[in-house]
């Protein structure tokens, strides 16, 4: 009554929508990078916006269902494949016992080496399974933490490896269902994303802010489930560093180099850097799903008009809190 | 002190950007009150040095009811401030025993030297202290300890390990920690605890909270070892 990974991927990583509650003993909150192709995977089965998923990062994953089910996949589009048959993104799927799905690495951009066509497909694809995987939680989570050795099948943290059973309960076929294409998300190579500005005593400052909205920034290829840095035109603060404070999810940060970070889900519960503001919850998932490469820019959203949209985001797909 | 939006869920109260073991006793006792009186509306809590920062539910509570109601908390708070302050003194104090041996105290003769003064002076300096706990965070349960004596004080290493052993004890500036797991970290090391910190299997998850006293004492190396210590 399982899936069995046969190859690992770069990371693949078993996750709920998160643990929460945790982080005044220093406990990062993980869950979905993508939450927007996460609850979607949920949702086309009918799940609990809760249920245990696969975030298969970078591709190069494969694994054989063992039982009939039905699945989904959304986000990225890694060339899915069941059985050697392409598959979409964004649907859902009836499999049976025997079945294999195999991913691929991501599409680069890149056009004048022939090799990509110059759009993006995204980095992250969320696997689910009708019911989702039955994976026992450690501190109210299964989402895994690698940093942190908390989570996932073994409870310690450890990425998904070949010969891993993740197990799920079999399910009756149904009709396959697709996401409507208006929520289907496109990767391009340019993208804007919102952001809630700080002006407290600890942000970076207006100097810094107005720098940061006038000019581009790329994503570099550092980038992983603690944060994304960016590069782009050295953003000046008159603060070297501030005394640690809780750090919100989508944090941008100015380190001492003056190029910005976005923390992701599995920051640091603390941080000692001046900030720019927020990224919008809901356009995070768009960040995540940016190649080292892609072009942003940030544009200022007030606090209320980004509330007023994660809670109609929350309630459509019934997330708890 | 004032309240910051920082984003759709979330809220920082901002104290005066100081580290003082008394100015921290009033925010631990605000800490307290949130807790215990806006516990309904609160997803996480992140007390820090002179900033507690919150998650909210929004599907519960408004972003502005959510800030007024910790106004008006705020505000009552600053009339009964001095009284409330007595809870603090009683807070138990609690004692980790550590091995200052060679062979884990990686960075002791490098103290020592900075300080002027033998390897047994800054044991016991270190051993002196009842320290607060500031904050935790980095790592599950890394307790940000305060604040360590002057003569001792060291900036962390330029460079720092890839990979620190758990239960080590540093010493950063003016703060010490133990390292309740592996990591790569880059604080002066000068001893190990045979002490677990955290046990995500257990109810009680961890030993610290914030607002936490913390008092170390020198152990043999036969203690350590009896107590299932490493090199």
């Amino acid at each position: 009554m399982s899936l069995q990974v046969m190859k690992s991927g770069f990371l693949s990583l078993v996750q709920d929508y998160g643990r929460y509650g945790y982080q005044s003993i220093g406990v990062t909150n993980g869950g979905p990078l993508d939450e927007h192709a996460f609850l979607w995977a949920n949702r086309l089965l009918g799940n609990h916006y809760n249920a245990p998923q696969i975030e298969v990062s970078y591709g190069a994953f494969s694994a054989t269902f063992l039982e009939n089910t039905m699945m989904a996949i959304c986000g990225a589009d890694l060339s899915a494949t069941v059985n050697d048959q392409a598959i979409k993104p964004w649907q859902s799927y009836a499999v049976y016992a025997g079945d294999t799905i195999s991913f691929k690495a991501p599409a680069y951009y890149g056009k004048s080496d022939g090799k990509g066509d110059g759009k993006g497909r995204g980095l992250r694809c969320y696997l689910a399974v009708k019911g989702g995987f039955t994976v026992e939680p450690q501190l109210d989570s299964c989402s895994t933490v690698v940093r942190e050795k908390l989570g996932g099948i073994t409870q310690d943290g450890e990425k998904l490896a070949a010969g891993d059973s993740v197990k799920y309960l079999p399910q009756a076929h149904e009709l396959a269902t697709g996401v409507p294409s208006t929520f289907v998300t496109a990767y391009p190579k340019k993208i804007t994303l919102r952001f809630i500005p700080n002006s407290s005593a600890t942000s970076a400052g207006e100097e810094a802010l107005h720098t940061f909205t006038k000019h581009t920034y790329q994503v570099t290829p550092n980038i992983d489930r603690m944060g994304y840095r960016l590069s782009g035109e050295v953003i000046h603060t008159p603060l070297e560093g501030i005394i640690s404070q809780g750090i919100s999810l989508g944090s941008i940060q100015v380190p001492k180099d003056g190029q910005p970070i976005v923390l992701m889900r599995d920051r640091q519960t603390m941080g000692g850097y001046p900030l720019l503001g927020c990224v919008a919850s809901l356009d995070l998932s768009k960040l995540s799903q940016s190649l080292p490469g892609t072009e942003l820019s940030f544009t200022p959203i007030s606090v209320e008009a980004a509330e007023a949209e994660l809670i109609e985001h929350k309630r459509f797909f019934r997330v708890a809190h | 002190m004032n309240i910051v939006r920082t984003s759709e869920n979330t809220v920082l109260i901002l104290f005066e950007q100081v580290i003082d073991a008394e100015h921290f006793s009033v925010i631990n006792n605000i800490v307290h009150k949130i807790k215990k009186d806006m516990a309904e509306n609160i997803v996480d809590i992140i007390p820090s040095y002179a900033s507690i920062h919150i998650t909210f539910d929004l599907l519960a509570i408004s972003g502005i009811s959510f800030t007024q109601k910790l106004s008006k908390l705020l505000l009552n708070y600053e009339h009964v401030n001095s009284h409330v302050k007595s809870d603090i003194q009683n807070a138990a104090v609690i004692e980790i025993p550590v091995y200052y041996g060679s062979e884990v105290a990686l960075d002791l003769p490098y103290i020592a030297q900075q300080a002027q003064m033998t390897e047994s002076d800054v044991v016991d300096i270190h051993t002196s202290k009842i320290y607060d706990v500031y904050a935790i965070g980095f790592l599950p349960c890394f307790a940000y300890l305060g604040n360590v004596d002057a003569r001792i004080a060291t900036a962390r290493k330029p460079t720092p390990r890839q990979k620190v052993t758990r239960g080590s004890v540093g010493i950063a500036d003016q703060q010490t920690a133990i390292y309740p797991s592996e990591s790569p970290g880059g604080w002066q090391i000068i001893g190990r605890t045979p002490i677990h910190l955290i046990d995500y299997n257990s109810s009680n998850l961890t030993r610290f909270s914030t607002g936490d006293k913390v008092k170390f004492t020198a152990m043999s190396k036969s203690d350590y070892l009896q107590m299932g210590g490493e090199w």
